[in-house]
């Protein structure tokens, strides 16, 4: 499996797999679904009037392209750090701009891409798995704007942290059932939506939310958020005229960081970082699947997991819900197999730092799974040269989280 | 090669009536208790035993398996223990079929031709393993039918004529019928479409066909055993253990025969199901 590919970017084959990750791990009930979205996205993936009317939505209704934004501030304390340490480096740091879409972050560029092929398909009821609630949010939102049925699975205890979304996906008339089931969090929210699927096979279209699951769901997933990095190629091009020498992005499930990383697999020039959940640090509670876990199988797919030595699925923790699960997505964990790509981790305190940061010098506050990539920054922009161009996935704005941050600075709003 | 299943499935036939299959958790309530019931089993009326092996996460599941298996893995419950269980077992019963129901994660990460090699040596007959359809077959299910394990495959509503032949190609000891699109435990099927589902898989293969999903009380286990070759309980079964336990979730003296009375009504049901076969 470490054999270097001819494209980083022809994946998965035909079985869904990217090197041993990946595949259809699903109960026989859901195959039949399974086979019949993979046979419908790729009629849709090959029919012009699909993209004409995603790149439409895209456009009006979205609010892309996203600008790719020069952080000055934040470049030049990178800047000082590195000067501070006797250094010239400091690399030159780009936004993506994706916390400007509507609903807030990139979220919204799959669920458009999912309800528009349940349109095709012609399932008028939806259902979704949200963690942090902006999946669930983005989904509320679109099956508003096209009249569907839909259902948010949400663990109990997101529920109770993420209050702000849950009313928000409310007041866009979708229903939120609260998982009370295992650990009540993001994955037994996708449990019981696949419980749900099972059920409801017939009228019903799974929405996913990341780069994760059975075939074909990471590589449509994958495909709908690539639309981060192609516009960062072309913003690029226009700002600088070249392409950036390296890319940062957070990943729980790493969708974000797929979207961006994909289109550049390829350009061997640019380097790539994943930044995962270290939570209260590698060796104690945390979300980081590859640098804290191993392969194994779950929510239908082969992939880095926690679990313990038993193969049971362990909980993941971090301070952002959105981070907080125990799998990644199967690309990624090949994308680490072959040393394509490279997975760092930031913990709690970090990400709380990173949060303030930018905050404080870009008047930017980002939502606190982004703020993990931030965190990283420090590692990687001081030893950088001035002339390196690095780009950061602002992915999610930090609105839904100032009532946590507030809680735990110990602010009483 | 005849399998305790093949055997098993035989003499029913012999005998012109459908099985009995019962479902419990290895390690609910607690690993020694678990035990007690599936020895239990056979003398209660089980023709065939098929023990869970927890999971934290079982997708297909509805909430009583789900709540059994988390009660066990709190216990302790381990893969290796539940091989354990499976040899202290077949210590006292040799006859009766054993097959082993759950998720693929355990088996891959235990190693699947270690776990093969145990199983078997632990007297399990089968396998059946509710996260890998036919496209995965080459992550377990060949290599168990190579080791000499039966691999039993779930067919369910949505499997279409069309798709039946993949699902029926390498199952082996019976086939599975999941009679509702759905979780364990939750709806009662719709007898009359069993039927019909059991004689459409039934034009496809020579395999035995049990039924299970849903099935909870004597009359439902009758309905079912008109036309099936077996009936599959479980959430009942499970339920059962349940409730009988004290408020701290330990086993009481109550535990074993809330099952086998549960388990015996069943077979009275199974077992007045069609009139007596002419000699």
């Amino acid at each position: 499996m470490n054999e270097r590919p001819n494209s980083f970017r022809s994946g998965p084959d035909e079985n869904g797999r990217f090197g041993i990750y990946g595949g259809r791990f699903v109960a026989e009930t859901l195959m039949p679904n399974i086979l019949a979205l993979e046979k419908a996205y790729e009629e849709a993936r090959n029919d012009p009037a699909y993209h004409a009317e995603m790149n439409h939505h895209l456009t009006h209704y979205v609010g892309r392209p996203s600008p790719l934004y020069f952080a000055e501030r934040l470049t030049e304390h990178f800047a000082q750090v590195s000067a501070a340490s006797g250094g010239k480096g400091g690399a030159k740091i780009y936004l993506k701009r994706e916390e400007l879409n509507h609903t807030g972050s990139h979220k919204v560029n799959n669920v458009l891409g999912q309800i528009m092929l349940a349109r095709r398909m012609g399932k008028p009821r939806v259902i979704a798995e949200t963690g942090a609630g902006q999946h669930g949010v983005a989904t509320a939102t679109l099956c508003a704007r096209f009249g569907l049925k839909c259902i948010v699975y949400m663990g109990a205890v997101d529920v109770a942290r993420q209050a702000p979304n849950v009313f928000r996906m409310k007041m866009l008339g979708a229903e939120v059932v609260p998982v009370q089931s295992g650990a009540k969090t993001l994955k037994d929210a996708m449990n019981e939506a696949l419980r749900d699927w099972v059920t409801n096979v017939s009228d019903t279209f799974y929405c996913i939310g990341t780069v994760a699951g059975p075939h074909p769901y990471p590589a449509m997933v994958r495909d709908f958020q690539s639309v981060i990095g192609n516009e960062v190629r072309t913003q690029m091009q226009e700002a600088e005229g070249r392409l950036p020498d390296s890319l940062v992005a957070c990943v729980g499930g790493g969708s974000n960081a797929m979207g961006l990383f994909h289109p550049f697999l390829d350009d061997p020039s640019v380097e790539i970082f994943g930044v995962e959940a270290a939570g209260h640090g590698l060796d104690k509670l945390n979300a980081a699947s590859i640098n804290g876990g191993r392969p194994g199988v779950l929510h239908g797919n082969r992939t880095y997991l926690l679990m313990d030595k038993d193969g049971q699925i362990e909980e993941g923790h971090s301070i952002s819900a959105g981070l907080d699960y125990p799998g990644i997505g199967p690309e990624h964990s090949w994308l680490h197999d072959i040393g394509r790509a490279k997975y760092l981790a930031a913990t709690d305190d970090e990400a709380l730092e990173a949060f303030g940061l930018l905050s404080r010098l870009e008047g930017i506050i980002p939502a606190l799974e982004c703020a993990h990539a931030l965190a990283k920054l420090k590692d990687l922009a001081p030893q950088r040269p001035k002339d390196h161009l690095m780009v950061l996935n602002l992915s999610g704005r930090g609105d839904k989280d100032v009532p946590q941050v507030a809680e735990i600075l110990g602010t009483k709003l | 090669m005849t399998t305790r299943l093949d055997k098993r499935f035989a003499a029913l036939k012999a005998e012109g009536r459908a099985g009995l299959v019962t479902f419990t958790m290895a390690g609910d309530p607690g690993h020694d208790a678990s035990l007690e019931i599936l020895k239990a089993l056979p003398k209660a009326g089980a023709d065939v035993l098929e023990l869970g092996m927890p999971f934290t996460d079982p997708m297909a599941d509805g909430p009583p398996i789900q709540a059994s298996g988390l009660r066990a893995l709190k216990g302790g419950e381990t893969l290796r223990r539940t091989l354990d269980l499976v040899h202290a077992f077949r210590a006292t019963d040799s006859d009766t079929p054993l097959i082993l129901m759950g998720y693929y994660n355990p088996i891959y990460v235990y190693g699947v031709d270690a776990f093969l090699n145990d199983a078997l040596a632990a007297g399990v007959d089968g396998l059946i393993v509710v996260d890998l359809p036919p496209e995965e077959d080459a992550e377990l299910c060949v290599p168990a039918l190579k080791a000499g394990l039966n691999f039993i495959r779930l067919a369910t509503p949505t499997t279409d004529d069309a798709r039946l032949p993949a699902v029926l190609a390498n199952t082996s000891g019976f086939v599975y019928y999941v009679s509702v699109t759905g979780i364990t435990g939750a709806a009662t099927p719709d007898f009359d479409a069993v039927s019909a589902a059991v004689a459409r898989i039934k034009r496809h293969t020579d395999l035995p066909v049990a039924v299970g999903f849903g099935v909870k009380t004597r009359d439902h286990a009758r309905a079912v055993a008109r036309g099936a070759d077996a009936v599959v309980v479980g959430s009942a079964l499970v339920e059962a253990v349940r409730k009988s336990l004290d408020k701290d979730g330990a086993a009481t003296e109550k535990t074993v025969p809330a099952v086998t009375e549960l388990v015996r009504e069943l077979a009275e049901g199974v077992r007045s199901a069609r009139p007596v076969a002419a000699e």
